[in-house]
């Protein structure tokens, strides 16, 4: 915990030079927990002590990580009964709901950070989502797949299909990603919503950050995107 | 753990209330309101007057790991207890005991009879001090506020501050809200499950109809049927078993009777209990009157009917959650069950709703199941799984226990 705590000093660090969730992951040995690529990346933008909201929580892993490494106040939102019975059995403060029907109770600023990991693109609103969670939250968190990653644009360049891939593992009549979006696509969103993006960190295949911010090229290097985002 | 037990909670309070028809059932009893009587929300005073408890496991030194039960309409303080009148094990040993969700090896529990009961706390059927006689109708309507604020003179009265949990379903959970609501620092988290916010048009309609029932029966005689040396156990028993078919859920009823009969190979043209679901209900009504007292019944009811927690705090639920110019510290774990069309999920969604708006720290679960309102009662691995691990998740951060990680090391 506190060599957690201490290296959560860099959160002021330029999106260039950090790669500071990133070796640990590969060494494994710092962290007792092992979690997500994409996971570890927002651990790693959150204070700790800080109060969460995970929308979108699943079986608990960010939450758990959060409470228990890094003494968050944590709290989650899943639309799966399986996933909140498996969050509250251990002890996560998690309710069941629709977070498109249910963040619009939350007041304004009642969390540091409102996370969204992995699950914008399935959301009937992205920008209503997106508009609420820097409303309830004084950040968010925002993590999605990058449709413009070059394998996605690959296959549907070459095979004149739907991408199918590792990460978005869908036929397109079966997907809940509805509104999938490029890194582009998604800065262009947070300008038009009135969004701060405060960091962007984007990952290759290998989990490793491309390095470059979320500008040039990782639009089509990264597979993964994370963001640090603010209102106004 | 070091554990103590403290000397308030020898059974020195007992009080024998002699004359009174349950003197001589088990369990601890305890004088409240005697130098002041307390204030009900009808505006009548009463005190002092008697609240009937048990309690299982011990206190800690601290007096932190004290969880309260609170009872059902027609439920009691024998949490635990082979009971004294039917001879039927304990209403939540599922729930409750050693090892259990609501580990006694770990939490003090205390569960006591609300006032306006019969098994013991002052109610109806219980000697009024300024007449010696039963109280009857002379028994001021009471609220689930002063069943709750009963409960805090006896919390009080068992030198504790603050509460580890409070839980129950049903009516029990319309307490906890009450608990949560009005008592937010002297409750570390709370459980309403089955439960809502108010008592729904639908179910005030179902109450009026068990009430109508007792009313209707010669023998209820005005309400004054203990002096007249009568009961009205037809009516009480009809009032069950419309009560007792809002309980369950179709599915359920369907899967346990079906159309099957009686003890009888066909139908009779008569009305004799043809369909073992008529015989069940009658079983149902004949086996509650012998526990139960009517005027309690109505009296409970009307309790029930009038809970409104958003009235009381201008219409809105949340601000029944606000405390000190934020939400409040109270923990919540809110559940309910997809069967359940008394207390359907919607309600217990509404709580959640509530306590989003003033981003109060709970955990909600919709466990899935046919058997309607009473699962809370029944063997539900789910739940009780879920109940466990929020209390295990809670007793971690009011440092009841070690953190996780050690205790599996």
């Amino acid at each position: 915990m506190n060599g957690c705590a201490q290296r959560m000093t860099d959160a002021d660090m330029s999106p260039l030079d950090d790669t500071s969730g990133i070796g640990t992951v590969r060494n494994g040995a710092t962290r007792p927990r092992d979690i997500r690529i994409d996971l570890r990346l927002i651990a790693d933008m959150v204070d700790p002590g800080s109060r969460v909201l995970d929308v979108g929580c699943g079986d608990g892993a960010l939450l758990d990580f959060l409470t228990h490494e890094k003494g968050v106040d944590g709290r989650g939102i899943e639309l799966s009964m399986d996933g909140v019975h498996r969050c509250v059995k251990q002890g996560l403060s998690v309710i069941q709901g629709d977070a498109e029907a249910d963040l619009k109770d939350y007041p304004a600023d009642a969390f540091d950070y409102v996370v969204l990991s992995q699950t914008l693109q399935a959301m009937r609103e992205p920008r209503r989502v997106l508009e609420h969670m820097v409303r309830i939250g004084r950040h968010a968190i925002v993590s999605f797949p990058n449709f413009g990653y070059w394998r996605i644009r690959l296959q549907l360049l070459v095979h004149g299909r739907m991408p199918v891939t590792e990460q978005l593992g869908y036929q397109w009549w079966e997907t809940p990603n509805i509104h999938l979006c490029t890194i582009a696509d998604f800065v262009e969103l947070c300008r038009v919503a009135g969004v701060t993006i405060e960091r962007g960190v984007i990952v290759n295949r290998a989990g490793r950050v491309t390095g470059a911010g979320y500008g040039g090229l990782t639009n089509l290097m990264g597979e993964q995107a994370v963001f640090l985002l603010r209102r106004g | 753990m070091s554990a103590t037990k403290p000397s308030v909670v020898a059974p020195a309070d007992t009080q024998a209330d002699t004359g009174s028809p349950t003197g001589s059932l088990p369990g601890h009893r305890v004088r409240l309101g005697v130098t002041t009587p307390m204030r009900l929300d009808s505006g009548l005073e009463l005190g002092p007057f008697t609240v009937a408890y048990q309690t299982y496991g011990t206190l800690n030194a601290d007096r932190s790991n004290a969880v309260l039960i609170c009872h059902a309409l027609t439920g009691d303080h024998f949490v635990l207890d082979t009971h004294p009148i039917t001879g039927k094990p304990g209403w939540w040993e599922m729930m409750v005991g050693p090892g259990k969700p609501v580990d006694t090896d770990r939490y003090f529990v205390i569960c006591s009879n609300v006032i306006g009961g019969c098994m013991g706390s002052t109610g109806p059927a219980e000697t009024d001090p300024a007449t010696g006689e039963p109280y009857g109708l002379k028994f001021p309507v009471i609220t689930i506020a002063d069943m709750v604020r009963a409960q805090t003179l006896l919390i009080d009265h068992l030198g504790i501050d603050q509460l580890f949990c409070v839980l129950g379903g049903s009516m029990g959970g319309m307490q906890v809200l009450e608990w949560a609501s009005s008592y937010p620092e002297r409750v570390f988290a709370a459980i309403p499950v089955a439960t809502a916010a108010r008592h729904s048009a639908q179910n005030i309609a179902f109450h009026e109809v068990g009430r109508q029932a007792i009313m209707a029966d010669p023998d209820w005689c005005g309400g004054d049927y203990l002096r007249q040396g009568t009961r009205p156990h037809r009516g009480l028993a009809v009032a069950r078993m419309a009560a007792h078919i809002t309980y369950l859920s179709e599915p359920a009823l369907h899967r346990k009777f079906g159309r099957n009969l009686q003890n009888r190979a066909q139908i009779t043209y008569g009305f004799d209990a043809d369909f073992q679901v008529e015989s069940y209900l009658r079983h149902q009504g004949i086996t509650f009157v012998e526990r139960f007292d009517a005027n309690s019944y109505l009296y409970i009811t009307r309790a029930m009917d009038y809970f409104d927690l958003a009235a009381d705090h201008d219409g809105v639920l949340a601000n029944a959650f606000r405390h000190k110019g934020g939400g409040t510290p109270v923990r919540f774990c809110v559940a309910s069950f997809t069967s359940d069309w008394l207390f359907p999920t919607p309600e217990s969604r509404a709580v959640v709703h509530a306590l989003n708006a003033v981003a109060a720290n709970v955990s909600f679960v919709e466990i899935e199941t046919d058997k309607g309102h009473d699962a809370f009662l029944l063997d539900e691995p789910e739940f009780h799984q879920v109940i466990r691990g929020f209390l295990e998740g809670c007793a971690e951060h009011r440092g009841l226990t070690a953190r996780r990680r050690a205790r599996s090391a």
